[in-house]
């Protein structure tokens, strides 16, 4: 369990749902794995592309983005349009070498935390049988500093 | 009092920055009387121990056109980086890698393939692939390596000023010179762009722009656009809302869609800035269908764009976010 390859995922959630979905998980104690870095958006819809693009080279290996069921929308079809991008954004990210389960759209309304864990617990590991993306270190070939100072800091623990 | 001077050289580029620099007409006549040559090889002998001979320092001006593809490419870099006053990252690939750097979506390896065992032939006999050392009866001969990445400029040297565009507009060199020629003063520099606009492509285009509704996209030769409306709003992915103006939108003007040779505006990144512009106008999943069918209206829009990586990073990959594709063999 010490050695097994804890994956960081930077999770983008909804304010109106998965915020909170992801709220009461904590308050339920849902028990789920500690790899999702939860990030508050008020919409799916503002969660642009750049966003992921940018976890993924600064040392996240998975991104998940969590948001409201389609019809649910706080702002109509922010959702939808939260779709569209990913479903040509994971087509790119293809091109580039990045597999499917590392980029993830998931709907979880504010009473589903159950599912929004199992959600994160799903994608934990899928990660781990992709293995570690390290984009600066394996990819660009740069020393790895933020990652390195952060498995320092974990490994302390 | 000695003239300044002058230099510029091409790394992995076309040769188009040259033509366009001997576009700005007349004015080239004052370059050449304003300024010393002293190094251009595409118009004047020299050699690159001449270069090297120089103080550092001596060049006055250097527009370097071309991305650092292979060993020569980065050493000319560094060294002219040494002796100019001022490095100039002229034109696209210079500046963000240009066509070249579309070699970053994939290996060495395959790219070598494609161009000299898999291309058609007229002569079947033999398979000749360049080789970085080769023995002569004279000795051995060396070639420069090509590396697994294409790297614009200012990622091998620190560049002072950049002149976007593939090539630059011969109307925005021509304004360039003129105030290097007349001796005011440019912006600081640090990598600053000149020679371009600093708002979206869009802004100087005149076709009419309606609310876009996108139902699927077509790639150049599937349609002729009508002319005088936005070419977005027709399905050619026009790279106008990404890429920064200067160019005065020639190509749409023309019914040719935007490809996005002057880049990206100021801090973003071009290809997920054009992918958040054209996916959530796709006119695809309305929300009075269920969850799957609506996931799959979209998916079959989205797949009538061949090639995204390649359509919104045709200029910036090498130097977007990713930089390049992950592939088996990259791994450190």
């Amino acid at each position: 369990m010490e050695n097994e390859f804890q994956p960081i995922i930077v999770g983008f959630l909804c304010n109106w749902c998965s915020y909170r979905a992801a709220d009461l998980a904590g308050t339920a104690r849902v028990h789920y794995a500690p790899t999702m870095r939860p990030i508050r958006v008020m919409c799916t819809a503002r969660v642009e592309p750049e966003f992921v693009l940018k976890a993924l080279r600064e040392g996240a290996d998975g991104v998940l983005i969590a948001g409201c069921h389609p019809g649910e929308c706080h702002y109509v079809e922010g959702n939808i349009k939260a779709l569209r991008r990913f479903t040509l954004l994971k087509a790119m990210l293809r091109q580039f070498g990045v597999e499917d389960e590392r980029v993830q759209l998931v709907w979880a309304a504010a009473s589903e935390g159950k599912q929004l864990a199992e959600a994160v617990d799903r994608m934990t590991e899928q990660l781990r049988a992709l293995g570690p993306l390290r984009w600066r270190q394996r990819v660009l070939g740069e020393q790895p500093v933020a990652r390195h100072a952060l498995e320092v800091e974990v490994g302390a623990d | 009092m000695a003239k300044p001077t002058f230099a510029m050289y091409w790394a992995a580029s076309c040769g188009g920055c040259e033509i366009s620099l001997l576009n700005v007409g007349e004015l080239i006549l004052d370059v050449d009387a304003a300024f010393d040559v002293v190094f251009w090889p595409c118009v004047a002998d020299f050699k690159y121990q001449d270069v090297e001979g120089y103080p550092d320092g001596y060049i006055d001006l250097c527009l370097f056109n071309g991305a650092i593809r292979n060993s020569e490419n980065e050493e000319l870099a560094h060294l002219l980086r040494r002796k100019s006053k001022t490095l100039v990252a002229f034109g696209s690939c210079a500046y963000e890698g240009c066509a070249p750097g579309l070699a970053n979506l994939t290996t060495n390896a395959a790219t070598i393939r494609t161009v000299y065992t898999d291309s058609l032939t007229t002569d079947e006999s033999r398979t000749q692939v360049p080789r970085p050392v080769t023995q002569v009866p004279e000795g051995e001969i060396h070639i420069p390596v090509l590396y697994e990445t294409v790297r614009p400029l200012d990622q091998v040297v620190p560049v002072d000023y950049i002149i976007p565009g593939c090539p630059p507009e011969a109307r925005q060199i021509a304004a360039v010179l003129r105030a290097v020629l007349t001796g005011m003063p440019l912006p600081a520099p640090g990598g600053t762009i000149i020679g371009a606009g600093n708002v979206a492509l869009c802004e100087e285009c005149p076709l009419a722009k309606n609310v876009k509704q996108i139902t699927r996209f077509y790639r150049p030769y599937e349609i002729v656009p009508d002319p005088g409306i936005c070419l977005l709003e027709q399905g050619l992915v026009c790279m106008g809302p990404a890429t920064r103006s200067g160019c005065g939108a020639l190509c749409p003007q023309v019914g040719m869609r935007c490809e996005g040779c002057y880049g990206p505006l100021d801090g973003q990144d071009q290809g997920a800035r054009m992918l958040a512009a054209v996916a959530s106008v796709v006119a695809a999943g309305g929300s009075h269908i269920d969850e799957h069918a609506q996931a799959q209206e979209i998916a079959a829009v989205m797949d009538t764009l061949v090639d995204p990586a390649g359509t919104f990073y045709r200029f910036s990959l090498a130097h977007s976010l990713l930089r390049r594709a992950r592939v088996a063999d990259n791994s450190a």
